[in-house]
């Protein structure tokens, strides 16, 4: 159950071979990657800049994987986040879940960056060509977290 | 009362501030039951660019790294934050 805040960028396939680790139990391994797109609201993107609050986030992020190994029967979780200045395309998220059987390591995954875009403390500012603007939580990813709290797996 | 603020987001961007440590028992401010709000409003007297980004409706807390509501009371020694809506992933 580990979790970095990192600048650099991270080797997919080396983090998920890690988390595998070639453990016989292991039945499903499930992965998100978030990346940065090349367009939003405000138009084309040149770069993004995240920031988190030291501590804070770490303990936010170890928050929310306690609660869905809770939920769910898991063997492992990795959850990586970049900050800093990224340019379009770059990877800024990955968080992976093993399991026994796949709808646990599927819906883990899937809870743990539904409550990591709502609850754990990350600011993300976008520039266009000719102004920055700060991101707020979307409404769209209030009501996905929202969902979990009426479901028991 | 000493407390340590912290700045994220847009406020930290548009202040030009990350952190500063406050005495608030020498400034004109009531430490009696103080809230978060109570805080953010004192700050606002900043000027107009601290009225504009410490508006209650754009500005989420954190108290000793806890989100917090602005009606939470903060005592000596506590750290806290001040940011915009979080944006992650």
């Amino acid at each position: 159950m580990r979790v970095s805040i990192q600048q650099q960028d991270f080797d997919l396939s080396a983090e998920l071979a890690a988390l595998h680790g070639n453990a016989g139990q292991v039945g499903a391994l499930v992965s998100f990657v978030g990346l940065v797109r090349d367009f939003s609201d405000s138009g084309a993107i040149e770069n993004i800049y995240l920031e988190h609050y030291s501590g804070m986030t770490e303990k936010a992020l170890h928050k929310i994987i306690d609660e869905a190994t809770s939920r769910w029967q898991l063997i492992n979780v990795r959850v990586i986040h970049r900050v800093g200045l990224l340019l379009p395309s770059e990877q800024i998220v990955l968080v992976a879940t093993t399991a026994q059987h796949r709808a646990a390591a599927f819906a883990a995954c899937e809870y743990i960056i539904d409550y990591l875009k709502t609850a754990a403390p990350f600011w993300k500012r976008e520039q266009t060509s000719n102004a920055t603007h700060w991101l707020e939580t979307r409404d769209s990813d209030e009501q996905r977290t929202a969902r979990w709290e009426n479901k028991t797996a | 009362m000493k407390i340590k603020l912290l700045y994220f987001g847009r406020p930290a961007d548009r202040l030009k501030v990350t952190h500063e440590l406050l005495d608030l028992s020498t400034a004109n401010f009531s430490t009696e039951a103080a809230t978060l709000a109570d805080l953010l409003a004192w700050l606002r007297l900043r000027g107009a660019a601290w009225e504009q980004e410490l508006a209650e409706q754009k500005i989420r807390c954190a108290i000793n790294q806890e989100f917090s509501n602005l009606n939470e009371k903060i005592k000596d020694g506590d750290e806290v934050a001040i940011f915009s809506p979080i944006s992650g992933g």
